[in-house]
C-alpha cells in the first residue's frame, strides 16, 4: 500500500459501535485530494454510519483506529470544529431546522469561520448564493424558507449540496445524495458536484446506484461489508456489481472468504 | 491542535449587568407601613385623593392572600418587611439629557437609550428606580396635542384626562400587587393621543432598577382617543444581585372607538427579580389592543396581559415570547374577555425552557352566553431544551352562546439532538445551534416587532443560550 499523503482524508483501522454493538470493524480507506471516491455496499453494511463517525456524530464510540484530517487526528473534535477544518457531510437524511431560512442559515455557517469581530458583507454573501443557486437550479425564493422544512426529497438533497458549494469543504461526504433524485435533478445535482471537483478537494461518494457514477465519475470505487473495505477497484467495479450484486464480492473478499484464504 | 473553548457561564456579558454607586435624597427606608405611604405621598406632593388611593390600595394589599394556591410557592420568598419602596434622587423628570445628573446619565448612555431616542423614536422616558430621570417627547409629536409624561406630572397636570380612567381598567383590588402598586406607586408614563392623531414612530419608555431590596411600582395609564394610533415600547433591566428585588407594575390602556394601541415589552430582568406585573386594555368599538410581550429573566414573572373588548368589533391580541432559563419560572399568558358582539381574539405565546427553567401559559377567554359574532384564536407552543426543563398549559376558555368561534392549538417541541448534529455539521458550535434553533422557533413572532426590538431580543435569546450550553 501507498504512503499515506498528508493531504488525504484517512481512515485507518477504524473500529466502532452503538452501544456495545460493533458497526465498524477494521475500516481503512484513504481519500486523496483531488480524487473522488465511490462506496457500494449492502443496506447497512455501515456506510452512513461511516459518514457520521467521521463528522463526529455523539452516538458513536470509536473503540479503535483513527480518522485524520490532512495528516492530523479529528476524532477528539466537536462537529463543528472538524466542520470548520473542511469537512462535509451531506446527509442521506438532512434535518428540518423549523424557522431558520436556508439563507440565515448558510449565513451563519459562513460567519462561524470568520475570525471573531468580522462580519460577513451582505451583498456579495447574496450574489454567491444566488449564483449557486442558480446553477443547481433551486428557486430563489428558497432563500427565504425553513431549512428543508416541507422540502421534496430531490429539494433537501440539492440543498445539501447548495450548502456545500457555498461552504467549499475540502472534504465531503456525500451520503446517497442521489437517492429520491429525477433524472433531470440527477443531471443538475451531478454537474453541480463536477463543478466542484479539482485538486482542493477530495470526496467520498455512498450510492446504491451505478448511474451516479456515470455522471460523477470516480477514480477508486469500493465495496463496504460488515463494516469494512473488503474490496476495491476502477470505476468498471460499480458496473459488475451493477450487473452482478453483491454476493461476488462477498464470497471473495468477505468475511468468509478472507478466513478461507 | 485546534481546540474550542467553551463558553464560561459564570461571565454574565449581558449588557444591563452593571450598577454604579448612587447616594439617593428621598429613601422611604426598609419596610412597608402606611408611614410609608405617608411619606411617598410627601415626597411627591400627591394630591389628597391620590394619598387616599394610595392607602385603599395598602388595605386591599393587606386583606388580599398571595396566589400561591394556583401560582407558585415561590412567592412566598418575597419578605415585603424587607423590600424599600421608595428611591430617588430627585421628582422631577429633566427634558434634556444634559440636565440629568452624570450618575443616572451614563447608565442610561451604557444602556443605549439617548442614541435609540435619536434614532428612532417619537420620545424616551427614563425611570431609574422611582421616579423618571428624564422624559421627552420631539417636538413634532407635541405639536400635535400629544402628552407624553410620568404618571406624577400627569395626576397634577391633566386631571380631567387621568382621573376618569386611573384605576378604572385595573381596579386597585384586581389582586395583590395591583393592590400593592396602587398603594406605592411611583414613576411610569401618562400618555394622550388626541382624536384622529397617528403618531408616526414609537414612544419608549426604560425602566432601571439600580438597588438593592428595592421595589419598582411604575404605574402607566395610556388613553388613545377615537381613531388615533399609538405604539408604545417598553424595556427593563436590573443588575444581578444576591437578594430579591421586586417589579410590581401596572399598565392601563384606554382605546376609543376605533383606535389602535400596540405595546411592546422587552424585558431582561436579573435572576433575582420577581416581575409581577398587572397589564390590561379596554378596546371601545372597533378599536384594538395588541399586547407584544416578550419575557426574558427574572426569577419569576407571573404576567397575564388582558384586553376587555367593550365596544362592538373590537380586536384584541396578545403575542408572546417567554424565555425560562434555569431556575427561572415564567408564568404568562392572557385575558380576553369579550363584552360586546363581533369581537375579536388572538392569542399567540411561544415559551422556551432551558435547563430547570419552567414556562407556564395561563390563558382566560371569555365569551359570555347573550354575545354573537365572537371569535377567539389560541396557539401556545412550547420548546423544551433540556430534559429537566418543564411546560405547562392551562387554557380556560369558556366560551357560551350560539355563533361564537373558538380554536385553540398547543404544541410541545424538541431541539433533538439529530438537529443539533447536522447544524454543527455546518460548522456552527452547539451554543450557536440552539440559538439558532431557538430563534427560529420564535421566528415568526419576532417579525412581528419593530427592526430594532427583533435585533436585541435575538442578541437576548444569544446570550441565554451562550449561557447555558457547555
Ligand atoms: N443509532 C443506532 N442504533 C442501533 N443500530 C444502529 C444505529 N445506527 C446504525 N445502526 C445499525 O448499524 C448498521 C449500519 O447502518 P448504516 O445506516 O450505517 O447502514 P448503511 O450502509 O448506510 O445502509 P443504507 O444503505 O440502508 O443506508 C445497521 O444495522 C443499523 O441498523
Ligand atoms: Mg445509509
Amino acid at each position: 500500500m501507498s504512503a499515506h499523503s498528508s493531504s488525504s482524508l484517512s481512515i485507518r483501522d477504524l473500529h466502532a459501535s452503538i452501544g456495545d454493538k460493533p458497526i465498524l470493524k477494521g475500516l481503512t480507506l484513504d481519500i486523496p485530494k483531488g480524487e473522488v471516491h465511490a462506496i457500494m455496499g449492502k443496506n447497512g453494511a455501515g456506510k452512513s454510519t461511516l459518514a457520521k463517525i467521521m463528522a463526529g456524530h455523539p452516538d458513536y464510540t470509536v473503540t479503535s483506529g483513527d480518522v485524520l484530517l490532512d495528516g492530523e487526528s479529528i476524532l477528539g473534535l466537536e462537529p463543528d470544529v472538524r466542520a470548520r477544518l473542511g469537512l462535509f457531510l451531506a446527509f442521506q437524511y438532512p434535518m428540518e431546522i423549523p424557522g431558520v431560512t436556508i439563507a440565515n442559515f448558510i449565513r451563519a455557517a459562513l460567519q462561524a469561520r470568520l475570525p471573531e469581530g468580522e462580519e460577513l458583507e451582505a451583498t456579495d454573501y447574496y450574489a454567491k448564493l444566488y449564483a449557486k443557486m442558480d446553477a443547481l437550479s433551486v428557486p430563489r425564493n428558497f432563500t427565504s424558507r425553513s431549512v428543508n422544512e416541507g422540502f421534496s426529497g430531490g429539494e433537501k438533497k440539492r440543498c445539501e449540496i447548495l450548502q456545500m458549494a457555498m461552504l467549499e469543504p475540502s472534504y465531503a461526504v456525500l451520503d446517497e445524495t442521489d437517492s429520491g433524485l429525477d433524472i433531470d435533478a440527477l443531471k443538475i445535482v451531478s454537474a453541480g458536484v463536477n463543478a466542484l471537483r479539482g485538486p482542493n478537494i477530495g470526496m467520498l461518494v455512498i450510492t446504491h446506484y451505478q448511474r451516479l457514477l456515470d455522471y460523477i465519475v470516480p477514480d477508486k470505487v469500493h465495496v463496504m461489508s460488515e463494516g469494512r473495505i473488503i474490496h476495491s477497484g476502477d470505476k468498471d467495479l460499480a458496473l459488475k456489481l451493477e450487473a452482478q450484486g453483491y454476493d461476488w464480492v462477498e464470497k471473495e473478499f468477505g468475511e468468509s472468504g478472507t478466513k478461507a484464504a | 491542535m485546534s481546540t474550542e473553548t467553551k463558553p464560561d457561564i459564570d461571565i454574565d456579558r449581558s449588557v444591563g449587568d452593571f450598577r454604579y454607586e448612587m447616594d439617593y435624597a428621598f429613601d422611604a427606608g426598609v419596610g412597608l407601613t402606611e408611614a410609608t405611604i405617608d411619606y411617598i405621598s410627601d415626597v411627591k406632593g400627591d394630591p389628597d385623593w391620590v394619598r387616599a388611593f394610595r392607602k385603599e390600595g395598602y388595605r386591599k394589599f393587606l386583606e388580599k392572600p398571595m396566589p400561591t394556591h394556583w401560582a407558585t410557592k415561590d412567592l412566598e420568598s418575597i419578605v415585603f418587611e424587607n423590600i424599600r419602596y421608595y428611591l430617588s434622587q430627585g421628582q422631577i423628570p429633566k427634558r434634556t439629557w444634559d440636565e440629568v445628573p452624570d450618575d443616572i446619565k451614563r447608565t442610561f448612555e451604557r444602556l443605549g437609550i439617548p442614541e435609540q431616542e435619536r434614532k428612532f423614536l417619537s420620545g424616551v422616558e427614563a425611570q431609574f428606580d422611582s421616579e423618571a430621570a428624564y422624559s421627552n417627547i420631539k417636538a413634532a409629536v407635541g405639536e400635535q396635542g400629544v402628552i407624553f409624561v410620568g404618571s406624577s406630572e400627569g395626576l397634577k397636570e391633566h386631571p380631567e384626562i387621568f382621573k376618569k380612567w386611573f384605576g378604572k381598567v385595573i381596579p386597585s383590588g384586581d389582586n395583590k400587587f395591583s393592590a400593592l402598586n396602587s398603594a406605592v406607586f411611583s414613576g411610569g408614563s401618562f400618555i394622550y393621543v388626541p382624536p384622529g392623531v397617528k403618531v408616526k414612530h414609537p414612544l419608549q419608555a426604560y425602566f432601571r432598577i439600580n438597588a438593592q431590596n428595592f421595589g419598582q411600582f411604575e404605574r402607566t395609564l395610556i388613553i388613545v382617543d377615537e381613531g388615533a394610533e399609538l405604539t408604545y415600547m417598553e424595556g427593563c433591566t436590573a443588575p444581578k444581585f444576591e437578594t430579591a428585588t421586586l417589579h410590581s407594575a401596572v399598565v392601563e390602556l384606554v382605546a376609543m372607538k376605533g383606535a389602535k394601541i400596540q405595546y411592546i415589552t422587552v424585558q431582561n430582568w436579573s435572576s433575582n427579580v420577581f416581575n409581577l406585573v398587572t397589564k390590561r386594555g379596554i378596546a371601545h368599538e372597533d378599536a384594538e389592543v395588541k399586547w407584544i410581550d416578550c419575557n426574558i429573566g427574572s426569577r419569576l414573572t407571573m404576567k397575564y396581559p388582558g384586553v376587555v373588548m367593550k365596544g362592538k368589533g373590537a380586536r384584541g391580541e396578545v403575542v408572546s415570547i417567554a424565555l425560562a432559563g434555569d431556575g427561572q419560572h415564567q408564568d404568562t399568558g392572557a385575558k380576553m374577555i369579550h363584552a360586546a358582539d363581533n369581537t375579536t381574539s388572538n392569542i399567540i405565546s411561544k415559551s422556551i425552557s432551558l435547563g430547570t427553567g419552567r414556562s407556564t401559559y395561563r390563558g382566560m377567554v371569555h365569551v359570555p352566553k347573550h354575545l354573537k359574532g365572537c371569535k377567539n384564536n389560541t396557539e401556545c407552543d412550547a420548546l423544551l431544551i433540556n430534559t429537566n426543563s418543564r411546560t405547562d398549559t392551562y387554557p380556560a376558555i369558556s366560551v357560551r352562546g350560539q355563533g361564537n368561534a373558538v380554536q385553540h392549538e398547543a404544541s410541545v417541541s424538541q431541539i433533538s439532538s439529530e438537529q443539533i448534529f447536522y447544524m454543527q455539521q455546518r460548522g456552527l458550535s452547539e451554543a450557536a445551534a440552539m440559538s439558532l434553533a431557538v430563534n427560529g422557533f420564535v421566528n415568526d413572532l419576532v417579525q412581528q416587532f419593530p427592526m430594532e426590538y427583533s435585533v436585541e431580543l435575538k442578541r437576548l435569546i444569544d446570550l441565554e443560550m451562550e449561557g447555558s450550553v457547555g
